[in-house]
């Protein structure tokens, strides 16, 4: 009976184990490996630190890694702020059908792939694009307006592409607030502004945490959308290491950029735990 | 327990047999391998291709990350054949006697063989040959541009597009007077000449609407009329000439910039023969034509030219008059080390404001 | 005396349904008063009139005699104890009770004493510090009323609070309820389905049925005198017969039922003979005989078998099902008489007519 139940715990976990380690483990422990050699001459490495040292620098290597930091920060609360409202109406005022309608709007999007989602922002707000006409059309602009390749177009694609996993978490939560918790506010005296404040964000505070953490990630991991609607200026961290990669032929410069993704990462969702004083394991279970 | 050994051999046996020396697993450029030329020749020799589509830098880091595995051929440009042998090690030495070498124009397959040998083997062979140059709406922007240089030009700020790759370096370099192919064996000279194009392409940023990355991309701003002039391949603009005669393709002032696509085995490759005989057979003249059918760009095969459709060959001769054709720039194998300095010029000015 | 609470022809429609029909009730100062009616009657719509998240159709509610129809919920003097207590539970249980107060923007150290004052009342001091989760029901049950009272409401609105506690721990919270409320000496409007609550802690109770007041009274009232069949069928219980009228002097009369019985009943509200009618007959009124001459002083006399005896301590009863076939419910006298008594026995029963209450049956 034991063995029976100790063969099914390590069925259960081989797989989980081997995906870890396989696809998660290995990989970085051979990126860490890459990262901290240096290319002597052909074939030539030598184990070092100069590929870090390079990275911490070199001017322009620190100002995309923070750029890309600070602006996926900022595109995580422009996704909450706009997800908020959103998700409160869906959980809290759209009733029944109504309410599922909503919600698989905010999924449809997600039935394309990034690459046409993207594309399908270019088509909008280039210049000879849909946007861009109707302006003109509406005798708003006297000529075609070019609203692609900037930093608020980029700001745009990662808000867009990030909302279903803003919304879904708070969705849950909010749904899981009692109507009579928000009117009790109401009724003790609260106004709108210190119900949301003292009851709802508090009570939405693992949905809030955890659609961040996610948003977070994937903002600043993407790289379709910042290279594609980001245009000249983009600069997005993504961009470089897969630079270093694959056009430089540069891995242990990519690998360590990667290392520092990984540590800014880390750290951000570590101070944003710290900071709604909640742990991962409440954020997550 | 010995059926999980017969299921495993069984496995691996199915494993081995797909990857077995029927199958040709092929890496290269869109356009290289059209569907017509796949089925032509796996009715004649029983194989079967698989393609992969990439470029240049795909290639050689998808060869990396394996050690020169997964592929039976790839098409690498000639000049990045060189460098990644000797640093990674990634190809293996082609059987001259297993070419038949008067497919090839001698000019070129020589010229190849000189370029991609490394320690006395030779790694490649030419088949697709073409250059980057400008691409311009010529109503528009045919007076002001005449050269990568004349894209700073304010006369069309706003309207241009090029790439932040080292052709753009390359280019910008021969535009401003200096020879960066004569300087690929002495660093600190090319350093300085590196440094002079970056201080120019960051003048210049403020021209540019963006950097295109894909050939679709450009193909959408030229055409739609939000980019008059680009630096681009020569397709490119023929291609675009089909939908508006304005548009074509223009040798700058300081030549088009030539390269070559190269027959290259990967090192772990599995299928050396089959792979022989796929170069062998699409070098041949009717095969090659319609090859530079769908690719638009002319090959390395001998007599090819007289199956090449007229169309094509008008706009290739009234963008290439013969001292055009002297002045293309072929680019020489890529030394180690110089990308490191293209790069970091690249990233500096992608940062810059 | 202005009342505390006031409501004149309120009226609630949604779409094509009335929930609440014309009610008007007024509650005087320092009363308990219960709204009881079985679920969907409409009395939740009131009180969520009362507390301002509904609007009513018309009519208006006045608190300590002015309008409060344009008094937003946050602004109005009456606070809610919700059905399942709706404390927060992202504060402690201090925070919950200073939140109103917060409100108020009342300094710091005032909330602080004015919240140990109302842990003091409700007998459970020092736990303000606690989390939500960490209380029992009971004590949950406290806090939330202490939550409301702080705010010194005029009135003090509980939606069937004791909905969510165990049987025990409700019977307890029934006595604790009453006593707070003699404590805080405010006024509570209590709304609930179960009608032992109502009995038990009300000065006022107002039965509802399908969006009206069937009847406004004391229990005793209610419980002796209701004024409708559906009071009477809906509070306590009753054996029922349906018959018609054979004569009537003044209010006393006698029906026909319709498995064959004659019985002698007291009118709730004028009949006339012919009249289709119900008697309603509660099961301690009825007495419990083994002859048939112990009872010769009832208007109304049957004889049956037991057919069940059902035991419940002190409210125990048997079922006893007459010769017409009908079963009877009747209250088990404790006195020891009938300690042997078994199924299948033949019992005497008999009730007198002031003890038996006939409404007009519908027609």
């Amino acid at each position: 009976m034991r063995a029976h139940t100790r063969i099914g715990f390590i069925l259960l976990l081989t797989p989980l184990v081997l995906w870890l380690g396989l696809l998660i483990i290995i990989p970085h422990i051979d990126m860490f490996l890459i990262s901290i050699r240096e290319r002597i001459s052909f074939g030539v490495y030598e184990t070092s630190l100069a590929q870090y040292e390079k990275a911490l620098t070199e001017p322009l290597y620190l100002r995309t890694f923070w750029r890309t930091a600070v602006m996926s920060v900022l595109a995580t609360a422009i996704t909450l702020v706009i997800a908020f409202p959103v998700s409160y109406y869906i959980a809290k005022m759209a009733k029944g059908r109504l309410q599922q309608v909503l919600f698989m709007l905010c999924l449809i999007p997600f039935y394309v792939s990034e690459l046409v989602r993207t594309f399908g922002w270019m088509i909008l707000l280039r210049e000879t694009g849909l946007v861009s006409n109707l302006l003109q059309w509406a005798g708003l602009a006297d000529q075609p307006v070019e609203m692609l390749y900037n930093d608020a177009a980029m700001m745009v694609g990662l808000v867009y592409t990030s909302m279903l996993f803003m919304v879904v978490p708070l969705v849950t939560t909010l749904e899981s607030l009692d109507d009579s918790v928000i009117e009790a506010g109401y009724d003790l005296g609260g106004s709108g502004l210190s119900v949301l404040r003292e009851i709802i964000i508090p009570h939405a505070m693992p949905g809030i945490v955890s659609g961040c953490i996610v948003v977070f990630m994937l903002s600043l991991g993407n790289y379709l959308t910042p290279t594609m609607l980001g245009g000249k200026d983009s600069l997005w961290f993504t961009e470089m290491i897969y630079n270093q990669f694959i056009v430089r032929s540069n891995w242990e410069l990519g690998a360590a950029f990667g290392f520092m993704l990984l540590v800014l990462s880390s750290v951000i969702v570590w101070g944003m735990l710290r900071l709604t004083g909640r742990t991962l394991q409440e954020t997550m279970g | 327990m010995s059926r999980t050994i017969l299921l495993t051999t069984t496995l691996i046996a199915g494993l081995a047999t797909t990857a077995s020396a029927d199958t040709l697993r092929l890496l290269t450029w869109g356009g290289y391998a059209p569907d017509e030329v796949i089925e032509l020749f796996e009715q004649k020799t029983g194989h079967t291709v698989e393609v992969t589509k990439s470029n240049n830098e795909e290639m050689i880091a998808k060869l990396r990350a394996t050690g020169g595995g997964g592929f039976d051929l790839v098409q690498p440009s000639q000049d990045r054949v060189m460098g990644p042998q000797m640093e990674f090690g990634i190809y293996k030495p082609i059987d001259m006697s297993k070419i038949d070498e008067s497919l090839f124009i001698p000019s070129m397959l020589t010229a190849t063989m000189a370029n991609t040998t490394v320690n006395g083997d030779v790694y490649g062979v030419p088949h697709v040959w073409g250059t980057s140059g400008l691409v311009l709406n010529t109503a528009e922007a045919g007076d002001t541009v005449k050269d990568y240089t004349d894209l700073c030009d304010p006369a069309v700020a706003g309207k241009v597009t090029y790439r932040l790759k080292r052709p753009t370096l390359i280019g910008f370099a021969f535009a401003m007077g200096e020879d960066p192919f004569a300087a690929y064996g002495d660093e600190e000279k090319y350093k300085e000449i590196m440094g002079k194009v970056e201080t120019k392409l960051t003048e210049c940023k403020a021209n540019v609407k963006t950097y295109w990355g894909g050939g679709d991309e450009l193909m959408n701003l030229v055409r739609s009329g939000e980019v008059t002039a680009s630096m681009a391949w020569d397709t490119g603009g023929w291609k675009l000439n089909d939908d508006n005669a304005d548009i074509t393709f223009v040798a700058p002032a300081s030549g088009a910039l030539g390269w070559i696509d190269t027959f290259v085995l990967p090192a772990k490759g599995q299928a050396d023969d089959v792979a022989y005989e796929w170069i062998n057979f699409v070098m041949q003249p009717e095969i090659a034509a319609m090859i530079t059918a769908a690719a638009g760009n002319f090959t390395a095969s001998a007599g090819a030219d007289e199956y090449v459709e007229d169309g094509l060959k008008a706009k290739y001769q009234n963008s290439f008059p013969q001292e055009a054709i002297d002045n293309i720039k072929w680019y020489p194998p890529v030394p180690a080390g110089l990308e490191a300095i293209e790069g970091e010029v690249l990233d500096r000015v992608q940062a810059a404001n | 005396m202005t009342p505390d609470l006031e409501c004149a022809d309120l009226v609630k429609r949604f779409g094509e349904t009335t929930a609440v029909d014309n009610v008007s009730f007024s509650v005087p100062p320092g009363s308990f008063f219960s709204i009881l009616g079985p679920s969907g009657c409409g009395k939740t719509t009131i009180m969520r009139m009362i507390a301002g998240f509904l609007d009513p159709t018309s009519g208006d509610i006045r608190i300590k005699g002015k309008s409060v129809l344009d008094t937003p919920p946050n602004k109005r003097p009456v606070n809610m104890v919700f059905q399942h207590l709706a404390l927060f539970p992202m504060m402690t249980i201090a925070e919950n009770i200073g939140y109103g107060l917060r409100r108020q923007k009342m300094p710091k150290d005032q909330i602080a004493r004015k919240v140990d004052e109302a842990l003091e009342r409700i007998g459970l001091p020092g736990i303000g510090g606690r989390k939500v989760d960490e209380l029992s029901g009971g004590q949950k049950q406290r806090v939330a009323i202490a939550r409301c009272m702080v705010l010194e409401p005029d009135v003090l609105l509980l939606d069937e609070p004791l909905g969510a506690l165990d049987l025990k721990l409700r019977e307890h919270m029934k006595v604790e309820l009453k006593a707070l409320q003699a404590a805080f000496d405010t006024t509570f409007v209590y709304i609930t389905h179960d009608q032992s609550e109502a009995l038990v802690m009300s000065d006022q109770i107002a039965v509802m049925n399908a969006g009206r007041f069937e009847q406004v009274g004391t229990g005793q009232d209610l419980y002796y005198r209701p004024d409708t069949p559906f009071v009477a069928g809906f509070i306590g219980e009753s054996n029922r017969w349906k018959g018609r009228i054979d004569r009537v002097e003044g209010e006393a009369l006698q029906m026909r039922t319709d498995s064959g019985l004659a019985m002698r009943a007291t009118a709730a509200s004028p009949l006339a003979a012919g009249d289709t009618a119900e008697i309603f007959v509660r099961p301690e009124s009825i007495r419990l005989a083994a002859s048939a001459e112990a009872l010769s002083g009832f208007d109304n006399q049957l004889q049956g078998k037991v057919t069940s005896i059902l035991f419940n301590g002190a409210a125990s009863r048997v079922l006893v099902q007459d010769d017409a076939g009908e079963t009877l419910e009747v209250t088990l006298p404790q006195s020891g008489e009938f300690a042997t008594l078994k199924r299948g026995d033949a019992v005497h029963i008999g009730w007198g007519a002031a003890q038996a209450t006939c409404f007009k049956g519908a027609a």
